[in-house]
């Protein structure tokens, strides 16, 4: 590099430009917060959906399914798997239950989790919740 | 190796290259669930064997940056470290901790370890990542702030140099982020938001401060090039680094349900992303073609050459490659996802702490630098590891297009696992690229018990205050 160019000037772009970008990512989080109530579904928060939420977790669910996209792909994406079972609570919780012990000769298979009737309840609100989330209309379309 | 304490490290080199063939070896069973999906189940399931992959990639590049650092703090900062019992008791508790977490994993059904843990009290598990039991978190928190506590007394009280100070700011941001591991909100939308608060500014935020310092000491060391040159480097990577990626996490918030202006400044700022990698890849070439010493230790350089090339590849333009919101739309949470993510943690992170490891270690066993012998068989390793991922980058980025296509762009969509069927062959390759990358890593475990004569100092190239301690 060019000696005009000094360390000096180098490290006060280093310290200026965090700097600077750090206030703006915190601004834009501030705006974000504002503004998602009109997006996140919020108000369809009950307290089955945030068990639901725990019933996700606690299973890993993420582990082979994604959802809004995220996690892993091993599995359908489960963002809008209300829709796709035809808006059916019933749909999703029958599926869970109906999957065997010793999983599929040759294929992928999800484990049998053996929830309780109220954690598939919790289950199916949440993913019913999730669906309803304003994601810019992703996925491109009902297979997700 | 010029002070006694740097000892340490090679504690932290051994459990990190151990964790490392973990790692690996569950790399391959999963591979194998792809195409055969009732392999090793329900015994291992593939959402168990993928936790055990990630986890075991993170707490070994932990290990790694850790052992880095106190090898290199010491000599920048000219002292010993602050405390070294203090670095061998975090080392066993936190190698214990990463073992309990890893056997909890694979002994104990997930849901029951999520109870036994008493995850009900401050529920942090089932994340992508973040799956550690609440308790092995806070664990992880302990043991880097302690980490953090001795390098930061051992570098303030020493040679403040660019490179200790760069790292030290780079591992401050990582503990400090990691406290959003903690952050858990039932609103789904913020409990993504912040999620990525760890995942996205970790590795494309402070870990290229980390990955920045240990490249640019080992090119300081290797090719005896003017600091002043490296330090005015380092500063403007780094600082590329976070201007681009601090308001690229922005591209996470495409499809979240967070506001549409994500959209643009997710797009813009990580469109500009592969920047800082390209700059490192530029900064190693450079360093090495200005060099004044003909460093003994050929396999280092490789790798540091290596980190330059395959970081700008991995993560800068397979991830340019479906970071603007009109491609990502098609590709987001498809093997594209997959195919980049394996390229970047291998090119930025896997690769700098080898070659960190490979400049150190030799030095740790009393020597320059390895036997030629040696050598040659580590950078045998250096290639069947770098070009086997190259393929398992290539054939899941075929199997993506292929994904994407089929499950998303055609006139009629098919469902997941009609596609994930008619993918296989892609998947079966990627399988043989990862056992050939399983063999590289066998060599390069051989490489470091091929004994052979060594050289006791560098080779003068054309200046001898090259040989001054930079």
């Amino acid at each position: 590099m060019k000696e005009a160019f000094t360390k000096s000037m180098a490290r006060n772009i280093y310290y200026g430009g965090s700097l600077f970008f750090v206030l703006l990512f915190i601004g834009l989080t501030v705006d974000t917060h504002r503004k998602i109530p009109k997006t996140d579904n919020s108000q369809a928060i009950t307290e089955s959906v945030a068990h639901g939420k725990r019933v996700w977790e606690e299973n890993n669910c993420v582990g082979c399914h994604t959802l809004l996209g995220e996690g892993a792909y091993f599995a359908p994406e489960l963002g809008n798997v209300y829709e796709r079972f035809g808006n059916s609570k019933e749909a999703i919780k029958a599926f869970i239950k109906s999957r065997p012990v010793n999983g599929i000769p040759g294929r992928r298979s999800m484990p049998q989790f053996n929830l309780t009737e109220e954690e598939l309840d919790a289950i199916a609100d949440f993913l019913e919740y999730t669906n309803g989330i304003d994601t810019q209309d992703w996925p491109p379309n009902i297979q997700g | 190796m010029t002070y006694q304490s740097q000892a340490v490290s090679k504690l932290y080199f051994m459990a990190a290259i151990g964790l490392f063939v973990g790692q690996i070896l569950f790399g391959v069973i999963l591979g194998l669930q792809y195409v055969i999906g009732d392999f090793l189940f329900p015994a291992i399931p593939f959402n168990v064997a993928r936790m055990v992959h990630t986890n075991l990639l993170i707490v070994w590049l932990l290990f790694g940056f850790m052992g880095a650092a106190y090898y290199m703090v010491p000599e920048e900062s000219q002292r010993e470290l602050h405390s070294v019992k203090l670095a061998k008791l975090l080392f066993w508790v936190f190698l214990g901790a990463g073992v309990l977490i890893i056997l909890g994993y694979l002994l104990v059904p997930y849901a029951k370890l999520a109870e036994m843990t008493g995850n009900s009290f401050l529920p942090t598990m089932g994340r992508e990542f973040l799956e550690q039991p609440t308790i092995g978190k806070i664990g992880i928190a302990l043991v880097c702030a302690g980490f953090l506590y001795n390098i930061a007394v051992t570098v303030l009280s020493g040679r403040k140099t660019v490179i200790n100070m760069v790292l030290l700011t780079g591992l401050l941001g990582l503990v400090l982020l990691w406290f959003f591991s903690f952050v858990n909100p039932e609103n789904l939308v913020l409990d993504k938001y912040y999620w990525w608060w760890v995942v996205h500014l970790w590795v494309e935020g402070v870990w290229e401060l980390i990955l920045g310092s240990l490249l640019a000491f080992v090119l300081i060391k290797t090719t005896g090039v003017d600091r002043e040159v490296i330090d005015k480097w380092l500063y403007l990577i780094i600082a590329m680094a976070l201007i681009t990626g601090i308001i690229g996490t922005g591209h996470h918030y495409f499809w979240i349900g967070t506001p549409s202006y994500w959209l643009w400044f997710g797009s813009i700022f990580s469109a500009l992303e592969p920047i800082p990698f390209f700059m490192m890849t530029l900064f190693a070439f450079n360093m090495v073609n200005k060099r004044r010493r003909d460093h003994p230790n050929k396999a280092a350089t490789l790798w540091a050459l290596g980190t330059g090339v395959m970081a700008f590849l991995g993560a800068g333009v397979w991830g340019f490659l479906h970071t603007l919101a009109p491609v990502n739309y098609f590709t987001h949470g498809t093997q594209i996802t997959a195919a980049h993510g394996h390229m970047a943690f291998y090119g930025a992170y896997v690769m700098v702490v080898l070659c960190i490891i490979s400049y150190a270690m030799p030095k740790l066993r009393g020597r320059v630098a390895n036997s030629n012998k040696a050598q040659v068989v580590e950078m045998w390793a250096f290639w069947m590891m770098t070009v086997s991922m190259v393929f398992i980058t290539l054939f899941l980025t075929a199997a993506g297009i292929l994904q994407v296509y089929l499950q998303r762009m055609s006139e009629t969509p098919l469902p997941f696992m009609v596609v994930q069927d008619k993918m296989a062959f892609f998947y079966w390759m990627r399988e043989v690229a990862g056992v050939i990358f399983l063999l590289g890593l066998i060599v390069y475990l051989v490489s470091f018990f091929i004994k052979g004569e060594t050289e006791k100092a560098p080779k003068l190239v054309r200046d001898p205050a090259a040989f001054e301690s930079q």
